[in-house]
C-alpha cells in the first residue's frame, strides 16, 4: 500500500515562507496570486493491505514524528 | 556539580558548553553520544546548540527520538536540571519536555548577533543568580527561533512565571510570541532558550553575562 502524507501549518499559524513565495510569484507577474501557504509531502510504502489499520498506524506516525501538532496539521491519502 | 553534555550528530556547541562548565566547576562534563542509552548520576544535563541530524524533517525532531533522549526524559521527570540551548531548546520542545514550538524566523533570515535580554524570572535554579529584570546580552545564532504556542499556553506561561528570558522590546530577532527567548517547564527544572549563555562566559569571547546562569546552577546543585 502506498501512502501520501501532507503536512501543513495550521490555519492561523504565520507562514513567512508561504508569504515570500507569494511575493516572488507576484514579482514574476502572476498578479492574481493571493495568499500562499506551503508545506511538505511525504510518500511512503507500507507493508500493509488493510486500509483501516494502515490509517491507524499512519495517524500514530504523524502524531509522534511526521507532524508537530503544536503548529502543523496532516492529511493522509492511501493508494492500494 | 556533576554534569553531562549530550552530543548529537551535527551538534556544534557541545564543546563550548563543556568548556564553560569546566572553567567554572573545574570538572569536565560527561559527554554522552546520542546512541547511548544511559547517563551517569549527574545534577545537570545540557542539550547544546547545533543542527542535530541536519535539522531533517524539523529542527530537533529526529534528535528528540534518539535513544539518549529516553534517558534525558526520565531524568528530567525525576527532577534533574536540563538546559537546552538553541538547537537544544528545539529538541526539548520536540521531545515534549517544554511546551510550544520553534518556527522559522519571521524575517526568514538566519540571525547571528548579540541581543539584549531581560531576565524575567529569577525563581529557578538557572536564573537565581540574576536580578529580576536585569538586562544581559547573549549572542543568538539561529534560523528557527520564532517561539510559538497557542494563546492558552502563552497565558499559562505568563501566569506561572515560566518565561525566564525575554528579548528587550525592539530587539526580538525572530518574531517570537511575547518576545519570548527562554521558557521553563512546570517543575522549573527544565529551561530552553535560543540565545547562547555559554558563549559569554569568558572576557576573551567578548562578554561574561552568561556566567551567572552557570554559577546559579553550581550554587543550587552542588
Amino acid at each position: 500500500m502506498k501512502a501520501r502524507i501532507f503536512v501543513t501549518l495550521k490555519n492561523g499559524v504565520l507562514d513567512p515562507q508561504g508569504k515570500a513565495i507569494g511575493h516572488a510569484l507576484n514579482g514574476l507577474g502572476f498578479e492574481k496570486v493571493g495568499e500562499v501557504r506551503q508545506g511538505k509531502v511525504i510518500d511512503m510504502e507500507l507493508a500493509e493491505n488493510d486500509e483501516e489499520s494502515a490509517r491507524a498506524s499512519l495517524k500514530q506516525m504523524c502524531e509522534r514524528l511526521l507532524a508537530n501538532t503544536v503548529i502543523e496539521k496532516y492529511e493522509i491519502e492511501l493508494k492500494a | 556539580m556533576k554534569s553531562a553534555v549530550i552530543v548529537f550528530p551535527a551538534s556544534n556547541c557541545d564543546r563550548d558548553a563543556a568548556m564553560a562548565i569546566e572553567q567554572l566547576t573545574g570538572e569536565k562534563p560527561h559527554m554522552a553520544w546520542h546512541r547511548d542509552n544511559a547517563l551517569p548520576d549527574v545534577d545537570l544535563i545540557v542539550l547544546p546548540g547545533g543542527f542535530a541530524y541536519g535539522d531533517y524533517l524539523r529542527c530537533g525532531a529526529m534528535a528528540a527520538q534518539s535513544p539518549i533522549m529516553r534517558e534525558v526524559k526520565k531524568k528530567a521527570e525525576d527532577g534533574t536540571a536540563v538546559l537546552g540551548i538553541c538547537n537544544g531548546f528545539q529538541v526539548l520542545t520536540e521531545a515534549g519536555l517544554l511546551p510550544g514550538a520553534l518556527m522559522r524566523n519571521a524575517n526568514l533570515k538566519f540571525v547571528c548577533r548579540p541581543v539584549g535580554l531581560e531576565v524575567e524570572e529569577t525563581q529557578s535554579v538557572f536564573t537565581r543568580g540574576y536580578g529580576k529584570g536585569e538586562h544581559v546580552v547573549f549572542p543568538v545564532a539561529h534560523g528557527d527561533g520564532n517561539y510559538f504556542a497557542d494563546d492558552e499556553t502563552l497565558d499559562r506561561l505568563e501566569g506561572e512565571g515560566r518565561i525566564a528570558f525575554r528579548y528587550v522590546p525592539g530587539e526580538n530577532p525572530n518574531g517570537s510570541a511575547h518576545n519570548i527567548a527562554g521558557v521553563l517547564n512546570e517543575k522549573r527544572n527544565v529551561l530552553g532558550l535560543m540565545p547562547h549563555p555559554e558563549r559569554v562566559c569568558d572576557p576573551l569571547l567578548g562578554g561574561t553575562d552568561g556566567m551567572a546562569l552557570f554559577k546559579s546552577l553550581i550554587e543550587a546543585l552542588s
